[in-house]
């Protein structure tokens, strides 16, 4: 294991009140992954990467990365990681070479090998370029790259991504998903956070969902779509949900329901029904609605997303929190 | 040893940003030429006055000097809240680097513009040819200018990882630096002083460091300001210095 963490908690003190972050989480890391850590803004996703990566000290809990305790080790620790904030690293008047070469030499590099190392980098990060440009004119993609190429000049066993792509367009994110992968393939772990649904469930091999600084569920994004069962159908009722919900509830074929409270604006409470096949779900749905002269205003069915396991886990979607 | 090599590294990073702003070493030379030109001429008829017995000009001109040192130091706080901002310090801190480099490479760095900027003040003086100016002593003014740089760069940027925020850290710095600035004696001695604002700036460490470089501009060598400067504001820089590493060091930014 890279990471093994043990009931880590961090409480924030400031102007008398106290705000617990962090509240216990555990986590297992393995070798050569890429795991996410998904969770809503405020959910503790970034305070567990920055006490993992020996930026601040957990009020409780301890924790081992690459094999070093992070209490006394920490300096061990600092050798084998590397660690890219979400708002990077660098800007203003200096270039990327500058930076990477004194970021090798922090990391004790001779002042040769880490201008070898440099050049590397920026070749591999497409940097080659404009590796002697002051960084304030790099666009988003290419500021995000040398971000990334600073965090791996020391070539770490294990690397934290803070919100990757966050404020990236979509093709650089893909870009970005790409090195990711890439890394890993390297053999370089990877610990990232992140708001999004499709990046946890396309680029993680495994993750964990966080929300109130807790962890709710672990695993492979496939382990955890499984864990809701078959399809999901949403439907759209007017007003009150309650009616609908005790019908459908009723049906054989309806393993779980749920209904949300109606929308302020609209009026339209959504049930959420979780079935087996939801191809054949729907007709007999709409069947039993109409029976019951009840008109559904929308009906939608997909297969279960990261969305409905962080729904089905906390009783919200990680959709509306923004 | 490591804490040298890596304070080297992080100086040599901040003196290139320095280099290629070089802006910002002449805007700070701006406000002591405006009171050499426009307000050093007012004090020219007070010449071997009680205060001015060194001339009137060589009792300004090292005390605008400590001024400049004053101010251009207790700014640099800024420009690492900047840094903090745009997460610089934090990807520095994530590496094995000597966290008492990465406050001391920034201090010393400050250290050797503000000594640049001082002895081209002297220098820019000197060529008004309107006061004496005694060499020697220059040199060891240059020290206390040294001193002072190092006291209130290192304040300013323990100050700056407390604060984390140029807004509240204006205010700071100005109520601080403004009231060690009037009660130093810079711009009129404090001979003129009333006996109780008098008996105030003999516990100002910048008093002492006004009185010394004007003594050894003037070369007095053996005035007891002299050696009390460098004590004082040694002492202090050492106290300074550590506390704004320790700050440094534990600080969660």
């Amino acid at each position: 294991m890279l990471i093994e963490t043990k009931g880590l908690k961090k409480t924030f003190k400031s102007r008398g009140k106290s705000v617990e972050a962090v509240r216990g989480v555990d986590l297992a890391v393995k070798e050569g992954e890429i795991f996410g850590l998904l969770g809503p803004n405020g959910a503790g996703k970034t305070t567990t990467m920055r006490i993992l990566s020996t930026l601040i000290e957990p009020t409780e809990g301890a924790a081992t990365v690459c094999g070093h305790d992070l209490a006394k080790e920490a300096a061990k620790v600092r050798r084998d990681i590397g660690y890219v904030g979400q708002h990077g690293g660098t800007w203003g008047e200096v270039t990327a070479r500058e930076e990477l070469v004194l970021q090798g030499r922090l990391y004790d590099m001779s002042k040769r090998r880490s201008q070898e190392r440099a050049a590397e980098v920026l070749e591999s990060f497409q940097l080659a370029e404009y590796a002697d440009r002051n960084v304030k004119t790099y666009s988003g993609g290419q500021k995000r790259r040398l971000d990334i190429a600073l965090g791996i000049m020391h070539e770490p066993k294990l690397l934290f991504l803070d919100e990757p792509t966050t404020g990236l367009d979509p093709q650089s994110r893909a870009h970005m998903w790409d090195e990711v992968r890439a890394l890993r393939d390297r053999g370089t772990a990877v610990f990232l956070t992140t708001h999004y649904l499709d990046e946890a469930d396309a680029l993680c091999d495994r993750l964990a969902i966080i929300d109130h600084g807790e962890i709710v569920v672990e695993g492979t994004p496939n382990a955890l779509k499984r864990q809701v069962a078959g399809d999901v159908v949403a439907i759209g009722v007017n007003g009150a949900p309650e009616g609908a919900l005790a019908l459908l509830r009723g049906k054989d074929f309806v393993r779980e329901a749920e209904a949300g409270e109606p929308d302020p604006a609209t009026g339209i409470a959504l049930l959420r029904l979780y079935v087996d096949d939801g191809a054949a779900a729907v007709p007999e749905l709409l069947r039993a609605l109409d029976a019951e002269d009840i008109a559904p205003a929308s009906i939608e069915l997909h297969r279960p997303s990261l969305d409905d396991v962080f729904l089905k886990q906390t009783g919200r979607s990680l959709r509306e929190e923004k | 040893m490591k804490v040298v090599r890596d304070t080297w590294l992080v100086y040599a990073r901040a003196m290139k940003l320095n280099i290629k702003q070089p802006v910002w070493l002449i805007v700070m030379l701006v406000q002591p030429i405006y009171f050499l030109f426009l307000f050093a001429p007012l004090l020219e008829p007070m010449d071997g006055m009680p205060g001015f017995e060194n001339g009137a000009m060589e009792t300004f001109v090292p005390g605008l000097i400590i001024m400049m040192a004053l101010f251009g130091s207790a700014f640099v706080g800024f420009g690492l809240i900047a840094e903090l901002r745009q997460g610089v310090i934090e990807r520095m801190r994530v590496t094995p680097v000597s966290r008492t480099a990465l406050m001391l490479g920034r201090t010393l760095s400050t250290v050797t513009t503000t000594l640049f900027q001082a002895l081209a003040l002297v220098l820019l003086a000197a060529l008004t040819g309107r006061l004496d100016v005694y060499w020697p002593g220059v040199g060891l003014m240059l020290l206390i200018v040294l001193l002072t740089a190092f006291m209130l760069a290192a304040v300013s940027l323990g100050l700056a990882i407390i604060l984390k925020s140029e807004d509240a850290m204006a205010p700071v710095i100005n109520t601080l630096v403004q009231p060690i600035m009037l009660i130093s004696g810079i711009m009129l001695p404090m001979i003129m002083a009333p006996s109780w604002l008098q008996n105030v700036a003999e516990f100002n460490p910048f008093y002492y460091a006004v009185q010394a470089s004007r003594e050894l501009f003037a070369g007095n060598i053996d005035s007891p300001f002299v050696w009390q400067a460098p004590v004082i504001l040694g002492a202090l820089t050492i106290l300074l210095v550590w506390w704004a590493t320790r700050k440094f060091a534990r600080a969660v930014a």
